[in-house]
């Protein structure tokens, strides 16, 4: 009985000493498959994210390059549409949502001082689909009829009755992103919730893990329901059903109706985890507690909240009596009273702050500034008698892109730049980076303000020629965006660069910085907080409350 | 060897209820996207919104005031959808009418194939705020219509438009789209879906 004991003791003493943190990481290409370490899970999401960045702003390039000059200069009409929509969805769901995701799964369990995710096998899995449900859409491009060609928001009949057949795998891949995003999401709330150092109080947390906490609950609500649209869209395709085809008693509108209720919290999605990102960026650089914390978390519960009740806007041409039209335009614009919270609650931080600008410092100013550029153009748009004039025409292109690219895009290099030394126990090089920083953010101006005028002089989206009259700021808008587009091979550098030659950083990176992430060593250990962080710890590293 | 074998000092425990709760939102919420459809159905029908008009007749009693102190203008238009070879077009195309009085116009139909069509009208009204004030006593959209090979029929719509109509609206577009139903043998069913579109 006792040399059980004794055996039973020793295997789970060797047990433990062979996983936990005295083994490094498993050699080979076999660590990356079979990992179930957040801290290479998030590596992994990061990568993907970045290589589907690169391939739909290549895509990108090849429209502006189109749209350069009036007439047709490269393509066919059928593959610019094919390029549109790939480009979209590639940047949506391929690059956005998993950076977010690779975030997540590096900071979250750092900032709340767990040992990792709650559900680290799953969290295998869902990033593992990823590259397989990436791979599958972009095989699209080479199958007989070509890619999906009807818009990133797939309007039917265009994807039903008039789509071409590779429209089946645009929808398989649609479902395997949306499994990945909702196991993504499920683990994110059971980390919180059952994760977190025992004692961490929900308001204790840093707000990047209280905006994550808040996009999962969007994400397990909302991405079923675009599993549902592309169900029916491939039952109507494949199996004799009329969702959408008024022939067999159903209705097109309703499928507008069924994805922007998707889509109007996907917007939310793709844009809560970046105000958490300026939400803990700002207060290190400019040496102040965060302004207003408790009020940034209602805010974005109730930005959640309200983004399920205003999918009518992007609806006001589709038919809409004027009472709907009433309530879609206060409810949308009612948003913008958490989002002006906000928005202000980052100034009040910066002001008279002993504020620095190094460069993730930069790209949250920059975030802060630009993306209200793009809040502002979206009042205009909830406006529904001024969105007779804008629907479907260039001012929505600049007003999306200003709060993707501007907005969401920004904020992960600005965290990239942020936790970057963290990951690899690497600084950067700073000038460079500043030469990239105001490379990028004078091109991005350059590429997507003229497209403001674009649009208000009439030119509509999605159409590869245009009249004479558009021709001089589609060719200063494609001239940014070249620019920006090379920009980024200057950002390939520096990351590269970085993790190679970088100087070595301390635990500290930033000497303002608070946060448990910054309590471990530089590079991050394969394994943190096996031990949870104590109280004292944990009100220490608290960034929103002064001392 | 996994992570979640390991002795974990800083979980709590993860009740039960926690992960059914949690598994269940994403269940219920594909649900809800396909419960939406009937909603939409309903919603629509209810309100008349998105133009839709009842396909039964109307059954109530007909409202007597006549509202002489305006016209309103009304345009007929019709529709077939792809794979409907059937020649259809209003016989009248546009009209000014007085709210109260009852008129009637007729459309006009021929099957072009060689053989026997079974097609059902959806009307749509626009503005969709008049949808519940076009009131049709007679109506080839009631039922689903046999079209027999080259021969052409005449088929009435009789309607009023009830003068409580907001005085703003001062025009009206009826329209009628043809869409073959899919199976002959199961006509009824087609037929049970598509009343009240």
């Amino acid at each position: 009985m006792s040399t059980t004991t004794t055996d039973l003791q020793d295997e789970i003493d060797t047990h433990a000493s062979h996983d936990d943190h005295h083994h490094g990481p498993e050699k080979g290409l076999m660590r990356w498959v079979k990992t179930t370490n957040h801290k290479d899970i998030g590596t992994l999401y990061i990568w993907f994210a970045f290589t589907m960045l690169l391939i739909g702003g290549a895509m990108a390039m090849y429209i502006r390059a189109e749209l350069f000059q009036p007439g047709m200069q490269f393509f066919d009409p059928q593959f610019f549409n094919q390029m549109t929509t790939l480009h979209g969805l590639i940047m949506v769901f391929g690059a956005i949502m998993p950076a977010f995701v690779g975030l997540a799964n590096w900071q979250i369990p750092l900032m709340i001082g767990a040992k990792d995710m709650a559900l680290p096998r799953m969290n295998n899995w869902s990033f593992w689909i990823l590259p397989f449900a990436g791979a599958m859409l972009l095989s699209t491009l080479f199958m007989e009829g070509g890619a999906p060609a009807f818009g990133w928001t797939f309007y039917a009949p265009l994807s039903t009755t008039f789509a071409p057949d590779s429209t089946d795998f645009f929808i398989f891949a649609i479902h395997m992103l949306g499994f990945s995003s909702i196991m993504g999401a499920i683990n994110v709330i059971a980390t919180i919730m059952n994760m977190r150092a025992p004692d961490m109080k929900l308001m204790d947390m840093p707000l990047f893990v209280w905006t994550w906490f808040i996009t999962a609950f969007l994400l397990i609500a909302a991405m079923p329901v675009l599993a549902g649209a592309v169900t029916m869209m491939l039952t109507d395709r494949n199996f004799g059903t009329s969702f959408f085809d008024a022939a067999g008693g159903g209705d097109p509108v309703m499928f507008q109706h069924i994805f922007w209720f998707f889509g109007h919290p996907e917007v939310y999605i793709m844009i809560l985890p970046a105000f958490g990102i300026v939400s803990q960026i700002i207060p290190t650089f400019a040496r102040k507690p965060l302004f207003g914390y408790s009020s940034m978390v209602y805010a974005t519960a109730s930005i959640a909240l309200l983004s399920f009740v205003v999918w009518g806007h992007h609806m006001f041409l589709a038919g809409m009596p004027i009472g709907g039209q009433l309530y879609f335009m206060y409810a949308t614009i009612l948003i913008s009273v958490p989002t002006g919270v906000k928005v202000f609650n980052w100034i009040t931080t910066m002001w008279r702050g002993s504020m620095s600008f190094e460069t993730p410092m930069l790209w949250a100013v920059a975030f802060v500034i630009l993306f209200t550029i793009g809040g502002f153009s979206g009042l205009m748009l909830g406006i529904a008698p001024a969105d007779i004039q804008y629907q479907d025409t260039y001012f929505v292109v600049a007003h999306f892109h200003y709060v993707l690219v501007t907005g969401a895009l920004f904020s992960i290099i600005a965290a990239v730049f942020y936790w970057l030394p963290k990951w690899c126990g690497r600084m950067y090089n700073e000038k460079l980076a500043k030469v990239h920083f105001w490379w990028a953010v004078i091109s991005v101006n350059v590429l997507f303000f003229p497209q403001h005028f674009l649009g208000l002089a009439g030119m509509p989206r999605r159409i590869p020629d245009y009249s004479l009259q558009f021709a001089d700021f589609n060719m200063i808008s494609s001239i940014g965006g070249f620019a920006f587009g090379a920009s980024f091979i200057l950002l390939t550098y520096i990351i590269v660069d970085c993790i190679r030659n970088g100087k070595p950083v301390n635990g500290r990176v930033w000497e303002s910085a608070k946060g448990l992430e910054w309590s471990v060593d530089s590079p991050a250990p394969y394994h943190t907080f096996d031990t949870p962080p104590t109280r004292k710890q944990i009100l220490e590293e608290t960034s929103h409350i002064g001392h | 060897m996994s992570e979640s074998d390991r002795p974990q000092p800083s979980r709590q425990p993860i009740s039960k209820s926690f992960w059914i709760k949690l598994v269940l939102v994403p269940i219920g919420m594909f649900a809800f996207a396909f419960a939406l459809v009937p909603l939409y159905d309903t919603f629509c029908d209810i309100t008349g919104l998105n133009g839709r008009t009842n396909s039964n007749v109307y059954d109530g009693k007909i409202i007597g005031i006549v509202d002489k102190s305006r016209t309103i203008t009304i345009d007929f238009l019709s529709a077939t959808s792809p794979g409907f070879p059937v020649k259809f077009y209003p016989m009248t195309k546009r009209m000014d009418i007085t709210p109260g009085k009852i008129y009637t116009i007729n459309y006009y139909a021929e099957n072009r194939s060689d053989q026997v069509i079974i097609g059902q009208a959806v009307p749509s009204v626009a503005p969709g705020e008049a949808a519940s004030h076009l009131k049709k006593l007679e109506c080839f959209c009631f039922n689903n219509q046999e079209f027999k090979p080259k021969v052409p029929v005449e088929m009435p719509v009789r309607f009023f438009v009830d003068s409580n109509l907001n005085k703003d609206i001062t025009n009206i577009t009826l329209s009628y789209n043809f869409i073959k139903v899919k199976n002959t043998n199961k006509v009824d069913k087609a037929k049970a879906g598509l009343t009240g579109l």
